[in-house]
């Protein structure tokens, strides 16, 4: 493995790791996001309504 | 104290779901694939400058442009196409939101039962290969590759019972409505997936050479295919030569292909192969593109559909940002340290660039299993992990089409699953059948789920940056979120991200379709997925099949009163 390999792995999942840890923490500390944040919720309204 | 402790559980549940729901097959089998056929490095380059410019803002655009239409009452993508432009040509471009996801369903249900029948034949005892050849006659055996019709047989080791079983499980969960048990199930099952992927990424980082036989083909040397920006190759002198080139990597390879070319009587070279050279192919961008798309699920006609149900304060840019932090988390930082370092290490690098876009981690994977203590337990385990989450990505699919059919043709919930099963149920078993090479599933996955995502991505960012106008897609955007999206996007929205996909789709299509070589200018032999089109029968029903469909969703589109009502920017609702 040369040594632009090695940094381009550890800038790679250095980022990602990086981003995904940021947003975990914004989650977290910022106040009623998590009535506001959404997943792909797969129970959609319509499973609700009468045929 | 107690309700402080419930709302950091609830906001875990929260990221757990929203993981939950970006985690799919794409991380953990399709990108090392792709990765190990382009060769890495240069592939990762262009993989995350796709992400930047294509992948976060064609998401964010998409979760806006969905929870507008979903304000008009619109939730399927000719309605939100329709609403937001006021324009008749919209609503049937939007039938590309719905062909995708469907269309992808019908093969990635059976990818998804491979891994569910590769779980159970794991705690079995029964997968357990110790070879490569071993395990690639397990898979061919599975999936029927090795003639049409031959995965039809009603056993353990073949795909077709576990696809009937998974089919009528999916249809079964939202024919009844129960998909909140399986999101449950998830978020009970991606830590768990998680937690087996860092288990299985410490024990191929610690393989070292497998086979004292071929002590060259290290971990270490993997992992040098998958990251080197820098490709050197054994090639022939001859370019009329019929010995196909491969690549070196290490120290060990390197100083075994220098004996080798100078044993060949100067019929043999070494070729260095630059990252400016390399990323000059567009076929690489756009894999790495497509991969974005897939794994995103952006350009697929699903995000715009499930952020049609949020409400108008709720927060799309961190939704969207979170999603997709996670799902990259795990496919760069799990998902591509395992399958190709795994391959490398067993095979050799010459065998890892041949092994397929799915066929790395059915063929490879069990290997590494087989070599770990409790591999067995822990095999079925991952591969069980890897079927929830597919189960979840799936299901998503399919609500596009749902909601289009509620929508277009005002039928309800259960007549419009009815209608879907039965066309999916047609696809799927038509991917079963012509299994040969996968050439179904291939062609479909060409088709549908690299070229069609592609022309919805392009026309998601054009209606976004310019019908609807970046102020107004930004304003949108913003609502309600505790993050403002940076301000450099909006140039990236309107002007790069378009010309990006423009330019890489024109230069795939003169190169990939038509044989056209970007750097002589000399035009060369066609794609194998045209000729195949004159000469392979499975790739023409393929194709033919596609057609049939979207004409079906066409007739629909047309009659429809909703979109009528769409096209004039009216709520679907007086």
């Amino acid at each position: 493995m040369t040594t632009a390999g090695i940094l381009i792995m550890i800038c790679s999942v250095g980022t990602v790791t990086s981003l995904f840890s940021w947003c975990i923490y914004k989650v977290l500390t910022t106040p009623r996001e998590t009535d506001k944040i959404h997943a792909v919720d797969l129970h959609t309204p319509d499973m609700d309504l009468p045929d | 104290m107690s309700a402080p402790k419930e709302a950091w559980s609830s906001r875990l549940g929260v990221i757990l779901a929203v993981a939950g729901s970006a985690v799919g097959l794409g991380n953990f089998l399709r990108f090392p694939g792709l990765a190990a056929q382009y060769g890495g490095g240069a592939f990762m380059i262009a993989y995350a400058v796709s992400f930047l410019i294509i992948g976060l803002p064609i998401g964010w655009a998409e979760w806006a442009m969905g929870r507008y239409a979903g304000q008009l009452g619109y939730n399927s993508c000719p309605g939100a196409f329709a609403s937001i432009t006021r324009s008749r040509w919209a609503k049937y471009a939007g039938i590309i939101g719905v062909m995708v996801p469907v269309m992808i369903y019908m093969y990635y249900v059976v990818i998804e039962s491979w891994c569910l029948g590769y779980a159970i034949n794991f705690w079995r005892g029964e997968l357990a290969p110790t070879a490569a050849a071993a395990s690639g006659d397990i898979f061919q055996t599975f999936t029927g590759s090795g003639a049409d019709g031959s995965a039809l047989a009603i056993s353990w080791k073949t795909a077709l019972p576990w696809l009937v079983g998974v089919f009528v499980f999916n249809f079964w969960l939202i024919y009844r409505g129960l998909s909140k048990g399986i999101e449950k199930m998830c978020n009970l099952g991606m830590p768990l997936l998680i937690v087996l992927a860092i288990i299985l990424l410490v024990r191929v980082l610690t393989l070292g050479a497998p086979d004292p036989a071929r002590p060259n083909d290290t971990v270490v040397a993997g992992l040098g295919y998958l990251w080197n920006p820098t490709k050197i190759n054994v090639a022939p002198t001859d370019p009329m030569s019929d010995v196909k080139p491969y690549e070196v990597v290490g120290a060990g390879g390197l100083a075994e292909a220098k004996e080798t070319v100078a044993a060949s009587d100067g019929k043999l070279e070494l070729q260095e192969i630059g990252v400016i050279t390399q990323l000059r192919n567009p076929k690489l961008w756009l894999s790495a593109a497509s991969q974005i798309f897939f794994s995103l699920s952006v350009g697929f006609g699903v995000i715009i559909v499930y952020s049609s149900y949020m409400r108008k304060d709720d927060d799309v840019v961190l939704s969207g940002l979170t999603a997709s932090s996670a799902n990259e988390f795990c496919e760069v930082g799990l998902g591509g340290l395992i399958s190709v370092p795994a391959a490398v290490a067993f095979l050799g690098v010459a065998s890892v660039a041949g092994q397929g876009t799915f066929g790395l981690g059915f063929n490879v994977l069990p290997l590494v299993f087989a070599k770990m203590p409790a591999g067995a337990f822990f095999g079925g385990a991952f591969f069980f992990m890897l079927f929830l989450a597919a189960v979840t990505s799936s299901i998503s699919m399919l609500q596009p089409g749902i909601a289009f059919l509620e929508e277009a043709m005002s039928i309800g919930r259960k007549m419009s699953v009815t209608v879907l099963g039965l066309l999916t149920c047609i696809g799927s078993g038509f991917v079963m059948y012509f299994s040969k090479d996968l050439k179904a599933l291939d062609t479909i996955d060409f088709w549908v789920g690299t070229f069609l995502i592609f022309v919805l991505a392009t026309i998601q960012i054009i209606i976004f940056g310019w019908v609807w106008g970046i102020d107004k897609g930004f304003s949108e955007l913003n609502q309600g979120a505790a993050i403002r999206v940076p301000q450099f996007f909006r140039f990236i929205m309107k002007w790069v991200c378009p010309a990006f996909l423009l330019t890489v789709f024109a230069m795939w299509f003169l190169n990939s379709i038509f044989g056209f070589d970007l750097i002589t200018f000399k035009w060369g032999a066609v794609a194998g997925y045209v000729t195949d089109l004159r000469s392979n029968l499975a790739a023409q029903l393929s194709v033919a099949f596609i057609l049939i469909v979207a004409t079906f969703f066409f007739l629909i589109t047309a009659r429809s009163h909703a979109y009528q009502r769409a096209e004039k920017g009216l709520p679907k609702h007086d």
